[in-house]
């Protein structure tokens, strides 16, 4: 059976030519780059050319780039990092409901350590208001940490206009921008961001290795500590082959990201209307407009998600789903409920992440087997048959009801 | 992540649907949690005769709710009310700790159409 991989938000297959170039730091230049030798000063120099195409790939200094072990360790290192670093000047932060865990719990945290902070609702598209983001600033607010693009819905935030406010306000702004970044174009001086997290297994790198960018003057305190690696920002010796695989997976992100962008656009389009067309009572999550070119999010009315997902791995499909059942909670996503989805139909939600290595026909068979595998869950399920009775506990007018 | 019977069970569910003007019919979970499992029941004679499922749900309650209707057919009321949840795991091979909670809620359906069963009974 034909495998197919739509779990791109997930995880990313390691592009040969990044894994080829990582080869070479792990077998014969392995020296440590703080080493004053030859050997040393051969992995400092593939360092220092990764960080170059590493900032290229945002329009960034490399000198801006401090070099993580991934998206987690970047949010946690510009959040408290900022928080620390600016305790005189206030100590509120502005984030979102929607963010993922990696932000929602480093801000938990600091809570705890007598930071304040604002998580800002969405609408049914997962959509901050501008609005709620202007009355949130106080005299105190010293970050607003707000995700470029969401992990589940791929929702794409009004980021330009986050960054032209906190500027215009003196307020740091942090983005979550591990599912954006070697996905869509990303310029952080237009977009005034001053801290970005990115995550190379998110782009056809390895995992295990990210960055955060922060632009010069912006005062963050080191949250490891240890040797003066990364100008004291990042302790800890180089993941020197996970860094030139970032490097290399950089320049290939933005050699090809006009194309990339074009090919999963077309894919994802196809998904979308397919989906549209052939089954009935669904629900797209995420903005029709604003979201990521390879994002795909339904919800499925009357149906659970995780037997959608063992149906479709069945098939030799790979998806996702906000289900609880796929979490171990009880709740499902707090994305889709943030979003005002009922719990049932948040449960019975199916997300789709696309990349280049997808074809055309994977889509195809794709959209053949799904809308049985939907009629089959469907007449399972005790709330279809009583379909016209079911009313979910929080409808959305997006819902489609053929 | 299952046992080759949960998948089975989940692949191939067994007496799916619904027995119009059924003897008893039993409900439990709510859609919050992800799960909800109908079972309509004919009895005759006290002996389970015939037996079907409706199920919102996982893989796991899915699975569950299959096996249950194949351990109760041909039981007597007092017999299928000692079927227990843990009973309907343990047949189809054990379940994963975390799917315990809310999945396995299939005995329960079960006694709830077998007391609405009796209720209307005693009318």
């Amino acid at each position: 059976m034909k495998r197919i991989y739509f779990d791109h938000s997930a995880t990313t297959p390691v592009n040969r030519e990044v894994a080829e170039s990582m080869l070479e730091y792990m077998t014969e230049k392995y020296g440590n780059p703080s080493s004053v030798h030859s050997f040393g000063r051969e992995t400092r120099k593939a360092v220092e050319e990764a960080r170059e195409k590493v900032a290229a790939l945002i329009n960034a200094a490399p000198n801006e780039i401090i070099f993580t072990s991934g998206g987690t360790e970047g949010d946690n290192l510009a959040i408290k990092g900022v928080a620390y670093g600016n305790r005189k000047k206030g100590n509120h932060i502005i984030t979102t409901a929607i963010e993922h865990h990696a932000v929602l719990h480093t801000c938990e945290y600091l809570e705890k350590q007598g930071f304040t902070v604002t998580y800002l609702p969405v609408d049914e598209h997962a959509m901050i208001s501008m609005d709620d983001l202007r009355n949130a600033i106080t005299d105190k607010t010293i970050l607003i940490s707000i995700m470029f693009a969401n992990n589940e819905v791929g929702t794409i935030q009004p980021v330009k206009e986050i960054g032209q406010l906190a500027k215009e306000k003196g307020i740091y702004f942090h983005t979550d921008a591990v599912q954006a970044v070697g996905n869509c174009p990303i310029d952080v001086k237009e977009l005034n961001i001053d801290l970005l997290t990115m995550s190379g297994h998110k782009f056809h790198a390895s995992k295990g290795v990210g960055a955060l960018y922060v632009r010069r003057g912006v005062k963050v305190e080191e949250i490891q500590h240890g040797g003066g690696h990364e100008r004291n920002m990042r302790a800890g010796t180089e993941n020197v082959p996970g860094i030139v695989g970032l490097g290399k997976a950089a320049e290939i992100a933005r050699r090809d990201m006009d194309e990339k962008v074009v090919f999963i656009k077309g894919l994802r389009d196809k998904i979308i209307a397919g989906i549209t067309e052939k089954i009935p009572h669904i629900r797209l999550n995420g903005h029709p407009e604003m979201r990521m070119p390879g994002n795909v999010n339904f919800s499925f009315l009357y149906i659970e998600g995780e037997s959608l997902l063992l149906n479709l791995d069945l098939k030799g499909i790979a998806a996702s789903s906000g289900s609880a059942c796929t979490s171990g909670s009880l709740d499902p996503s707090h994305v889709l409920l943030s979003m005002g989805l009922s719990h049932e139909v948040a449960h019975g939600s199916l997300r789709v992440s696309l990349g280049r290595g997808n074809t055309e026909e994977e889509v195809d068979f794709f959209l053949a087997v799904l809308p049985e595998i939907v009629e089959r869950l469907r007449s399972m399920s005790p709330l279809y048959g009583s379909a016209a009775d079911f009313k979910p506990s929080n409808p959305c007018s997006s819902c489609h009801h053929h | 992540m299952y046992t080759d019977k949960v998948m089975d069970h989940f692949t191939n569910p067994r007496n799916v649907g619904e027995i119009k003007d059924a003897a008893g019919v039993g409900e439990v979970g709510n859609a919050k949690c992800g799960d909800i499992m109908r079972i309509y029941l004919q009895v005759e004679n006290d002996i389970i005769t015939d037996v079907k499922f409706k199920t919102f749900g996982c893989g796991a309650a899915i699975a569950t709710s299959s096996m249950v209707t194949e351990m109760v057919k041909g039981k007597t009321l007092d017999e299928a009310l000692e079927i227990s949840n843990k009973a309907v795991a343990e047949a189809l091979g054990g379940l994963p700790p975390a799917k315990m909670h809310c999945s396995n809620l299939a005995a329960d359906a079960l006694h709830e159409a077998i007391k609405d069963y009796i209720a209307k009974k005693g009318k």
